[in-house]
């Protein structure tokens, strides 16, 4: 069940260079949103008529966290809320990680990281003994690291070397020869093209969240597709609705 | 208070429907809206065989409005006919299909296979400028439009609906050539053409570089070229363009809308369409206005 709701803010923070953190209180969104779904947020300003789609970073109770990255007007506006601010919103949506009890790596780069810390706390409450995050940051602005180390054992891959491996995420993975049984990852498209060919190289269930220019955020318009391997039950053509299909899929469903 | 409007024979509960394209064939919108509450559902626009649309992005937000340029994905007439018919036939609502073709002949073999299948009118889109082939090749050119009309109306069992293009010099040359052709109803508008570069990285936003507007920044320019329609046929037309509230429905029925569809409002506010229903019928009882007939075309 999707909700349109409008929620107010608990708090919100500047966590990093145009990185923002906001708790939202919300009637029913949080009950039943999972790890690995986004919400729609609409600002206040109508002449920017699109919502905004934002990934879950965290679920307690009542609240939902998102953590996102200002990259422009309507992210800017948001990001100038604060606690108390009313803010409208559409929610849970899309179709969140599947979570698995095997050893699991999460693998993630810049604004991808915020879902892997539901998703890491999740895979600990759900009994998988080792979890590991390998996340890749621009630089020394390692937002969300201290929540992932809560829950796993983490390695960061910076680009300018500033922390951790200079290089990518991939980098990383080499450098500690690092493997599981189950890869769930989030970030920009490159990284998630390796992460897949990681994953099939190894033999190995990868799970990865995609990202798109949406409009409705439900299903409906056919905005954000993304291309599929086989044809698709819904479009008939080799289309998949990011929005709705996902944004989480079984990576070999996906080209990238 | 009457909110019954007339197209062509067909009865419609309220002049309410969403615009082709926006909504799917309304299972996904169903969540949040009562599909009972509307006059009207109209399916988003689909060929004789499933095409692929056009790669991404598809979607530019501009100031205002937005762009698309989707360019017309769907899953092809057969699944319409075993999937989303039926399920809006669930519905007390009148089924619209908007059908689009490369060519007359794949517009024909649309209409023909919806002969028999439980459909109250035909929207024919000869408008949308996001294809290359057929679309609004057919749209622009008058002696294109009336004989693409007289063929449709040739094979049609339900009443038939053009889908007007915005993009041309006179709009009413179009409108008249789709009547003289033997449509029964108009809806107008399409999206407007237009391009969106992202300077930073010195590229198109769209993928298919241009896309069609919508959304209340074209509003105006909708009511206008309804308003000069209104004046120069006698069928009825369906207006939209940009409406994201009862007051812009309001607005396109005065200047001469008998019907009115809420397209990228529903982007904005998933419950736009009923909200618009309620609206309506409030600014009926403020005005007096025993007959959502009497406002159709009252501001001449």
């Amino acid at each position: 069940m999707k909700y349109k709701e409008i929620a107010s803010i608990c708090s919100q923070e500047c966590i990093a260079p145009d990185i923002y953190s906001m708790w939202i209180k919300t009637e029913n969104i949080a009950k039943e949103a999972t790890a690995g779904q986004f919400v729609s947020l609409y600002g206040k300003d109508a002449s920017r008529l699109l919502p905004r789609p934002i990934s879950i970073c965290e679920i307690c109770n009542d609240r939902i966290r998102i953590v996102y990255r200002v990259v422009g007007a309507g992210t800017e506006e948001i990001s100038r809320y604060v606690q108390g601010d009313e803010i409208e919103l559409l929610g849970p949506l899309g179709n969140g990680f599947s979570l698995r009890k095997e050893n699991a790596m999460l693998i993630a780069g810049g604004i991808g990281v915020p879902p892997m810390v539901e998703l890491a706390k999740k895979l600990k409450e759900n009994g998988t003994e080792q979890i590991i995050s390998v996340i890749g940051y621009r630089d020394r602005n390692l937002f969300l690291k201290e929540e992932l180390e809560k829950y796993s054992t983490i390695f960061v891959a910076t680009e300018d070397g500033s922390a951790g491996t200079k290089g990518n995420v991939m980098d990383a993975i080499r450098e500690h020869k690092l493997m599981a049984e189950v890869i769930y990852s989030c970030g920009p498209k490159p990284m998630l093209r390796a992460v897949k060919e990681f994953g099939i190289e190894n033999e190995i269930e990868t799970q990865i969240s995609m990202e798109e220019r949406m409009a409705c955020g439900i299903g409906a318009c056919l905005g954000c597709v993304c291309q599929s391997a086989e044809v698709d039950e819904h479009s008939h053509v080799h289309n998949k609705r990011v929005c709705k299909d996902g944004p989480v899929f079984d990576a070999r469903e996906v080209e990238l | 208070m009457n909110t019954k409007v007339n197209l062509a024979g067909v009865e419609l509960k309220n002049p309410v429907m969403e615009a082709s394209g926006t909504f799917g064939s309304g299972m996904e919108y169903g969540e949040f809206v009562d599909l009972n509450k509307l006059g009207a559902v109209v399916t988003k626009g689909v060929a004789n065989v499933p095409w692929p649309g056009n790669p991404v992005p598809r979607i530019a937000e501009v100031y205002g409005g937005m762009l698309n340029a989707i360019g017309l994905q769907n899953p092809g007439i057969e699944v319409l006919c075993e999937r989303d018919i039926p399920f809006l036939k669930q519905f007390d609502t009148k089924v619209i299909v908007n059908i689009c073709g490369k060519t007359i002949e794949d517009y024909i073999e649309v209409v023909e296979r919806l002969g028999d299948e439980p459909v109250d009118l035909l929207e024919i889109n000869i408008s949308c400028p996001n294809v290359k082939e057929g679309g609004i090749a057919f749209g622009q050119d008058p002696k294109a439009v009336e004989a693409i009309t007289r063929e449709v109306k040739k094979y049609a069992k339900q009443p038939v609906i053009m889908k007007l293009s915005p993009n041309v010099t006179d709009i009413v040359v179009m409108a008249k050539a789709a009547e003289a052709g033997g449509a029964d109803i108009l809806s107008l508008i399409n999206t407007i053409t237009g391009m969106k570069i992202d300077i930073e990285r010195q590229t198109f936003v769209l993928a298919n570089k241009t896309g069609g507007m919508s959304g209340p920044a074209i509003k105006p320019v909708a009511v206008r070229m309804v308003y000069q329609v209104a004046q120069a046929v006698k069928i009825p037309i369906i207006g939209m363009g940009g409406i994201m509230t009862a007051e812009d429905a309001i607005e396109f029925i005065l200047a001469g809308a008998t019907a009115v569809a809420v397209g990228t409002a529903n982007f904005r506010n998933p419950t736009a369409t009923v909200e618009c229903v309620k609206g309506i019928e409030e600014y009926m009882k403020r005005h007096g206005v025993e007959d959502i007939k009497d406002l159709v075309g009252m501001v001449k």
